[in-house]
């Protein structure tokens, strides 16, 4: 009865947001609101549940691992920025996160992502076969569009050609791209006509 | 040529009941269409496949709702995959808003293979901070990990018995909906070697050619229709198989739309500039 | 004095420089310190959570107050978030976890959160096939490549394409490995060149935008 119930609710949400296809009306509106409160309501539950017990409150609690109160503090002073007089001190909780996260990108982005695909751009160009056409594409297109991105110094010249030709390279990525993201829009459609055809009028018929 | 002017202003409700019309249609009749699978998913499938009995594998949720119809279907024939060799999944979460279809997912498919919970796999929820608890899981899972999603002591469940890190890993499969997949191959893959495979949806999957170019991930299931490869590979047509012919016409419905609105484009162009000429 | 910009500046610092040398120093003591700064980086991720919850109900319960335009959607909002909040405590105290499948909470989620999140994004389906009539248009060279590109893409990456002909779908997939995949890469390794400099500058102290 429940499922039914929330069926029919799902159902009713969903052409309540379609609505808006026709015109914007408060049906669509009223979906709308209710999505974004109930999504802060979920966001907030979950915080409670899976940071402040689990990582602050049953440690410190049941282990005694009093020293997580640092970072309780920091958390705390976080939330200073309501308040206009005292709202200097999140400085120093944000500050200790863009840090964290500033000193894993150093490495991170290094080891991560330049050294391996800078290396995977070295890629033999002997031999007269397909192969060598392809890895000969990969690099050329790699560095013309590197040397399109480049706005240190006017594009005339052999840069201004070489940038003209990563121009090439880029708008076959972003057709290529546009075509996924197609794919992407129509999956979500597929996948909530799936659920009001067989889900919601499969359970009346 | 009016009726290039009249068309290239058309509303665009209509071009909207058409579009829904191409999705349903489909939907109710299923015609059968061949789904080949690609290298890269077959990546995925095959190496799955020749992981050894007792095998560990990490998979993150990293979507939503919003990439449901794209992922869900991939991840239920992953774990169908998983548990039909006797592979163990362990489940964490990125994406708070998709904790629940994972654990859907996952419950699910374990009732289906009769896995038991603790033993053939489990499910370790969501925490926050992913860059730190990544950098983090290549030390000690339980430093972030140190419940399970219904906050059961992970040490209570034999299946975490020898996991402790990456090592005890035979490869994380991440699906993804936005970019954490970058901070995955970044510091599992970059930093500990991590074995890596992707389930992107589709906006995401062209940005991760190079990753698969480049090996740092082994594979890559892109959207609806790598779900459906997938799910071809695994021979359990679902909703992603089903979904294909729908998005088959779709495609071709916009390729139309794309071809007579620029074809009324160059009419009216011509016109201009010859009354312009005129 | 503490309520200058000295103090995050050096605590940026002292953080950033602890991740980078631990990476290179993985033992004691900079292993447990990175261990130990990591943990306390979830648990502060954790708050700022909060601060978007009540930047949003401020926001709203203004409304209701000055009974703006669209005020009774506000009220929406609100009983939507509070009705969510008394689920999920009603949650935690029946079955000890807001999120077993048979609390209120996952019921909200599965009913709610799902068709409405879902739908919001499937709209997108409909606004690209208008896009795609009213005003993709190949208006020079660069743009009609973007559009035949994304055709053969398009019909390539569906079973339709297999059936038009065997080698669209090969001719997609060399599309997407080869010249895709070295735009994105050139693309990829500026966007990551850039993150790294201004990751060295915020540790330098030379980039503030953040403490503002």
């Amino acid at each position: 009865m429940a499922t039914t119930i929330g069926i029919w609710i799902a159902a009713g949400l969903t052409l309540f947001i379609y609505s808006f296809l026709y015109k914007d009306n408060p049906f669509y509106k009223f979906a709308e609101h209710l999505y974004v409160g109930i999504t802060a309501g979920y966001w907030l539950i979950y915080t409670w549940a899976y940071t402040i017990q689990p990582m602050l409150l049953d440690p410190i609690i049941k282990n005694k691992e009093f020293i997580l109160i640092i970072p309780a503090f920091f958390g705390i002073i976080m939330l200073t920025r309501w308040f206009p007089s005292i709202s200097w001190l999140s400085r120093w909780s944000i500050a200790f996160t863009v840090g964290i996260g500033a000193g894993l990108g150093v490495t991170g982005s290094i080891q991560g992502f330049i050294l391996p695909q800078m290396k995977s751009t070295i890629l033999p160009l002997t031999g007269f076969n397909f192969a060598t056409f392809n890895n000969l594409l990969i690099v050329f297109g790699v560095i013309t569009t590197l040397v399109y991105f480049y706005f240190s110094k006017e594009h005339r010249g052999v840069l201004g050609k070489g940038a003209k030709i990563g121009m090439t390279f880029i708008m076959i990525a972003f057709g290529a791209s546009f075509g996924y993201t197609v794919m992407a829009r129509i999956s979500l459609l597929i996948g909530r006509i799936y659920f009001l055809i067989f889900d919601w009028l499969g359970s009346i018929f | 040529m009016k009726i290039f002017e009249k068309l290239a202003h058309i509303d665009r409700r209509f071009i909207y009941i058409l579009i829904a019309i191409v999705v349903i249609v489909p939907l109710l009749l299923k015609p059968k269409l061949p789904i080949i699978p690609t290298k890269p998913v077959k990546d995925i499938y095959e190496y799955v496949e020749n992981l050894p009995e007792g095998s560990n594998v990490l998979i993150s949720i990293d979507y939503d709702a919003a990439s449901m119809p794209e992922q869900q279907p991939f991840l239920e024939a992953l774990l169908r995959q998983c548990f039909r060799n006797k592979i163990k999944p362990v489940m964490i979460v990125q994406w708070q808003l998709g904790a629940p279809l994972g654990t859907q997912g996952l419950e699910k498919i374990a009732r289906e293979c009769n896995a038991v919970y603790g033993v053939d796999y489990i499910n370790l929820g969501y925490r926050p901070g992913y860059v730190a608890q990544m950098v983090g899981l290549g030390r000690e899972i339980r430093d972030y990990f140190s419940m399970d999603y219904r906050n059961v002591s992970v040490d209570s469940f034999p299946i975490m018995k020898n996991i402790h890190n990456y090592n005890d890993f035979a490869l994380l499969v991440g699906l993804e909906a936005g970019s954490t997949y970058l901070a995955w191959v970044e510091y599992a893959g970059g930093r500990f070697k991590q074995k890596i495979a992707l389930a992107l949806n589709a906006v995401s999957a062209p940005d991760a050619y190079y990753f698969y170019q480049s090996k740092q991930i082994i594979g890559l299931v892109g959207g609806m229709k790598g779900a459906a490869e997938y799910e071809v590979l695994e021979n359990k047509a679902d909703l992603a198989v089903a979904g294909m012919a729908s998005q088959s016409y779709s495609h071709i419905l916009i390729i139309l739309f794309i071809i007579f609105g620029n074809i009324a484009y160059f009419v009216e162009k011509n016109r201009k500039k010859k009354e312009g000429g005129k | 004095m503490l309520k200058s910009k000295n103090i995050p500046l050096a605590i940026t610092f002292i953080v950033g420089l602890i991740m980078i040398v631990s990476f290179f120093i993985p033992h004691r003591p900079f292993g447990d310190i990175e261990t130990i700064s990591l943990k306390w980086y979830s648990i502060i991720a954790g708050f700022t959570m909060l601060l978007g919850v009540d930047s949003l109900l401020g926001l709203h319960f203004r409304k209701i107050k000055r009974r703006e335009e669209t005020w009774i959607h506000s009220i929406v909002l609100i009983a939507g978030f509070v009705l969510v909040v008394i689920a999920g405590v009603w949650g935690t105290v029946q079955y000890g976890s807001a999120f077993d499948e048979r609390s209120f909470f996952t019921y909200i989620y599965n009913y709610f959160i799902v068709p409405l999140q879902a739908t919001m994004f499937s709209l997108l389906a409909f606004f690209v096939a208008s896009a795609a009539y009213r005003a993709f248009r190949a208006r020079n060279v660069d743009a009609a490549l973007l559009l035949i590109t994304a055709v053969i893409v398009m019909l390539g990456r569906v079973p339709v394409g297999e059936l038009i002909s065997p080698y669209l779908p090969r001719f997609t997939d060399w599309i997407m490995e080869v010249p895709q995949m070295a735009a994105k890469r050139g693309i990829g390794l500026g966007i990551y060149l850039g993150a790294l400099g201004v990751s060295i500058r915020i540790i330098l102290g030379i980039e503030r935008s953040y403490l503002s």
